[in-house]
């Protein structure tokens, strides 16, 4: 329910996922020494001020009116920010008016917190058919037309406002409500919930003692929100008059002045910046306490070119790679030259996660690359068809197929990715869009490389479906991702990188998220496809299983860097560094066979 | 798919039913103080008691609301306290003022807020700063405020547009539009500055899926990977918000139109709500609702026009 500020009160604005939380003095002192955050919190003290000492500060009886002093203009008269259309002083109706709309909301904020707060903790925290129920009434509640309710109920209560802002709370609790289920829901099953529940401590204390403070920070960030919306709900009634006459108001002050307006222009100007200034300090406070309870707010976006431009003229050449030979006579089909890539930590430095990396592929080669995970094998592969993330740096090297490097001009990356150069992904569920179908999709990207008309296009696409092991290509054609198995969209990816015809296939990680009996099938696939269309190869994994199957040469890396390269064989059969024969040795593969239990011998 | 569609309009029905009968006991809950308030406070006693027994409203409220109900699927919602007149002609001449205010603002709201939207997700930069910087205020003042400012600027201090009134559209469209310029903007600007926000919180996510990246591997144009792609898997969000929004406006609408003196419902509203005009006031309740489901509906149904989970479970 959000009329007249919608959106402000969309639990969604806010992310339920909780980062670490800051709390308490740290997070206010953080709130305070961002600019905006100190100036809301002083201009919203300033008005709570301002309406709370109105008994005593006001110069004037809000309603007395003096007729001389009708209309009369800002600073000329007693009535310092001048006199509204029956001669009452503006100044002392504003300040009457700012504490009227202080219980307003407190009242609004009271009932929407408590109702929606409450049903949410036990919601969130027990489930079930009570947490079906809640649900219910919650979208019942935020389908309603708001606005329109409050003046239905008019003709029932009258000139109530403070009911009528009751009402309001009940009406928006339903966002509270949300927020808090959806926060509970998340640590319910954390682990330290589970350990608290295991040690026998009572639900009520689990719940003071981890579930309210990790919901804390979230719903004060909401009731900036709900306060705000609470004023615009507030003084829009007052505006319509639905309001009692005889308290002054914000949104009643702005009618006034609304419909005089052609007469004295000036008495608008008061209620307005009042209205405005306090729901934007509002909602601005709310997004700098946001920004401070998640310290990944300052999550560093991608670089200005500047910025980029500096880094890499700092760059200085990694030495020569002892595993690849400086210059051949034959141009090898893939060879990457001292790469190095960054990610920024803040918006003028990068951490390197890729400390200029040597590699060659030829024509023909399966090359494995093997490394824990972190050690940036996967983005050397994204780097070689150039769809690294949009904040990541390539800091210095060159990636040169057939000699050309790719890095140099994107133009020259863009003509070879899908056609000369194609990639299979790790997960194959989250590699297909699920809103287009198998076919739909696989025609798209091959006539975005292939000149062909889409008949064309789904003749062979349903040919290389079958050649890729697809029982019913036709069949399979038609059918959206969710509709098929893991193992099958694998091969249906693996159809989609073949469908330009390439001579290098880069593949991170193929197997992993397969079942293990999918996976020999699929390594089995890959292997048969490298053979005969001749073509290189390169694929990262973590499984020197997969290596021990499927390559010719391995480079191990670790930390972002090449620790041994070399052929798989002379690697299996004497690994050189320290480093690789660790990661041997952790393979259970190697393993010896435990000997059986002697059985029957002697006793 | 129609079998889903038939579960949305059931639902429907069941949330139409649900919230006119709570509004219906709710309002006809004291009749006679309503007749009262209807009358004004010169009326005798004698007259009010006449009243309500012409109006059946001595009757249990149950039973008038389902006599009220029957009614209703017969097309007609009663006679106004006030003027006499049926209820659904008054909203006849008043629904299409309102509709037209909502749809226009829907309508730009969605242009804008997919434009700008979708260029500060795949633009970023300095774009995506001046963009969240302007939401973050816009969104925090209520539309009427905007709606007086505007008044104030474009119709009072540079007079360009009319401050008030309106020209229904067969009369004059030329004219018309002018009256409609200044409500749709109060209302678009700051419905914008909320929906442009989700809509570039949707394409980012949508960018940062792993089959964006695979798609962009195949060598498809970044033309196609944006709007094909991303833009379709951000629709859903996108649509939510939309209809938030919409929900939103029957309320909004009913502000802007007190404020530039359009007679749309939002007006008639007001006026039946202070003068105790029952049968109008349920009138409205049943347009509100109706604009409600409407919404929700459509929403469902282009959710599942655009997401094959839903439409195929």
């Amino acid at each position: 329910m959000s009329e007249v500020t919608s959106g402000l009160t969309d639990p969604e604005l806010i992310d339920p996922q909780p980062d670490p939380p800051v709390r308490g003095r740290r997070l206010w002192r953080r709130v305070l020494r961002n600019p905006v955050g100190l100036v809301t919190v002083v201009l919203l003290l300033l008005i709570v001020a301002f309406g709370l000492l109105a008994p005593w500060l006001a110069p004037f009886d809000p309603n007395l009116a003096r007729l001389e002093l009708t209309n009369a203009p800002p600073f000329t008269t007693d009535y310092w920010l001048g006199g509204d259309n029956t001669g009452r002083d503006i100044l002392s109706r504003l300040m009457h008016a700012t504490r009227g709309t202080l219980v307003a909301i407190l009242v609004v904020l009271v009932v929407s917190s408590i109702l929606g707060g409450t049903t949410g903790l036990i919601a969130g925290y027990f489930g079930g058919r009570l947490d079906e129920a809640a649900d219910w009434i919650s979208n019942v509640l935020l389908a309603l037309p708001g606005i329109v309710l409050l003046i239905v109920l008019y003709t029932v209560i009258g000139p109530n406002i403070l009911l009528a802002m009751a009402v309001y709370g009940v009406l928006v609790s339903p966002s509270y409500f949300r927020l808090v289920r959806s926060l509970v829901q998340n640590i319910r099953h954390e682990l330290y919930i589970d350990a608290a529940k295991v040690a026998g401590l009572p639900d009520r204390r689990i719940v003071s003692r981890h579930v309210l403070r990790t919901v804390r920070g979230p719903v004060i960030v909401h009731s900036a929100f709900i306060l705000a919306s609470g004023i615009a709900v507030q003084a829009a009634l007052e505006f319509l008059g639905l309001g009692d006459p005889t308290e002054p108001s914000w949104g009643r002050m702005l009618q006034d002045a609304f419909t005089n307006i052609f007469v004295n222009r000036a008495a608008v100007i008061w209620p307005v910046l009042l209205i405005g200034l306090t729901t934007l300090s509002l909602v601005l406070l709310g997004n700098v306490i946001r920004d401070a309870l998640q310290q990944s707010a300052n999550r560093p976006t991608a670089l200005s070119p500047a910025v980029v431009k500096r880094l890499r003229a700092e760059q200085v050449p990694g030495p020569e790679s002892p595993f690849v030979p400086a210059q051949s006579d034959r141009v090898p089909l893939l060879r990457v030259r001292d790469l190095a890539i960054g990610y920024p930590d803040s918006s003028s430095t990068v951490t390197t996660v890729v400390h200029g990396v040597d590699l060659v592929v030829e024509r023909g080669e399966i090359h494995g690359l093997v490394g824990e995970s972190g050690s940036g094998k996967s983005q050397i592969a994204l780097s070689i068809l150039g769809i690294l993330p949009p904040e990541a740096v390539t800091l210095r090297g060159a990636i040169e197929f057939h000699g050309e490097d790719l890095l140099a001009d994107p133009k020259r990356m863009r003509a070879v990715r899908g056609r000369r150069i194609a990639y299979v992904p790790q997960e194959p569920m989250s590699n297909l869009d699920p809103t287009f179908t198998i076919g739909q999709q696989l025609t798209y990207g091959l006539r975005a490389v292939k000149d062909v008309s889409r008949r064309e296009a789904k003749g062979q696409l349903l040919e290389l479906l079958d050649r890729v092991g697809i029982k019913n290509p036709a069949r399979v054609f038609d059918l959206y991702p969710h509709q098929v198995s893991g193992g099958m969209a694998q091969r249906v990816l693996i159809a989609g990188a073949l469908a330009g015809e390439p001579e290098l296939i880069v593949a991170d990680e193929p197997t992993t998220a397969l079942d293990v009996t999918v996976q020999a099938d699929v390594l089995d696939l890959l292997r048969n496809l490298q053979r005969e269309r001749d073509l290189g190869m390169v694929i990262v994994t973590h499984n020197f299983g997969v290596v021990a199957d499927l390559c010719d040469t391995v480079s191990v890396m670790k930390s972002g860097r090449i620790v041994e390269s070399r052929s798989a064989r002379d690697l299996f059969a004497a690994p050189q560094d320290e480093y690789t024969r660790m990661l041997l040795n952790s393979t259970l593969d190697g393993a010896e066979l435990r000997r059986p239990l002697a059985v029957g011998s002697g006793a | 798919m129609l079998m889903y569609v038939g579960r949305k309009l059931v639902s429907g029905l069941i949330l139409f039913v649900t919230v006119t009968f709570l509004t219906f006991v709710l309002v006809f809950s004291d009749g006679e103080q309503s007749v009262r308030n209807n009358l004004g406070e010169l009326a005798t006693e004698d007259q009010v008691a006449r009243r309500v027994d012409e109006l059946n409203l001595d009757e249990p409220v149950i039973t008038q609301y389902f006599k009220w109900l029957g009614d209703l699927l017969t097309g007609s919602l009663g006679r106004s306290f006030n003027s006499g007149e049926e209820v659904t002609q008054i909203l006849g001449t008043r629904v299409p003022v309102t509709l037209s205010i909502i749809f226009l603002a829907l309508f730009v709201t969605s242009l804008i807020s997919i434009a700008v939207g979708v260029a500060s997700a795949v633009k970023g930069g300095w774009i995506d700063r001046v963009l969240q910087f302007l939401a973050g205020g816009a969104a925090a003042l209520p539309s009427f405020l905007v709606a007086i400012a505007l008044t104030f600027a474009f119709a009072i201090a540079i007079p360009i547009f009319p401050a008030t009134g309106y020209v229904p559209f067969g009369e004059n469209p030329g004219l018309w539009a002018e009256s409609l310029v200044l409500p749709i903007a109060a209302l678009v600007i700051h419905m914008v500055a909320n929906s442009a926000q989700q809509f570039r919180g949707a394409m980012v996510d949508s960018l940062k899926q792993d089959y964006i990246r695979t798609l962009r591997s195949r060598g498809l144009p970044e033309r196609a990977v944006v709007f094909r792609h991303a833009l379709r898997n951000a629709a859903a969000p996108g649509l939510t918000i939309l209809s938030v929004q919409t929900i939103g406006l029957v309320g909004g609408a009913v502000l802007i139109e007190q404020i530039f003196a359009l007679p749309g419902v939002g007006q008639f509203t007001i006026r039946a709500a202070i003068a105790g005009d029952l049968p109008s006031v349920m009138g409205v309740v049943v347009f509100g609702t109706l604009v409600v489901l409407v919404v929700n509906i459509v929403t469902d149904v282009l959710n599942a026009w655009i997401n094959p989970k839903v439409r195929l479970s």
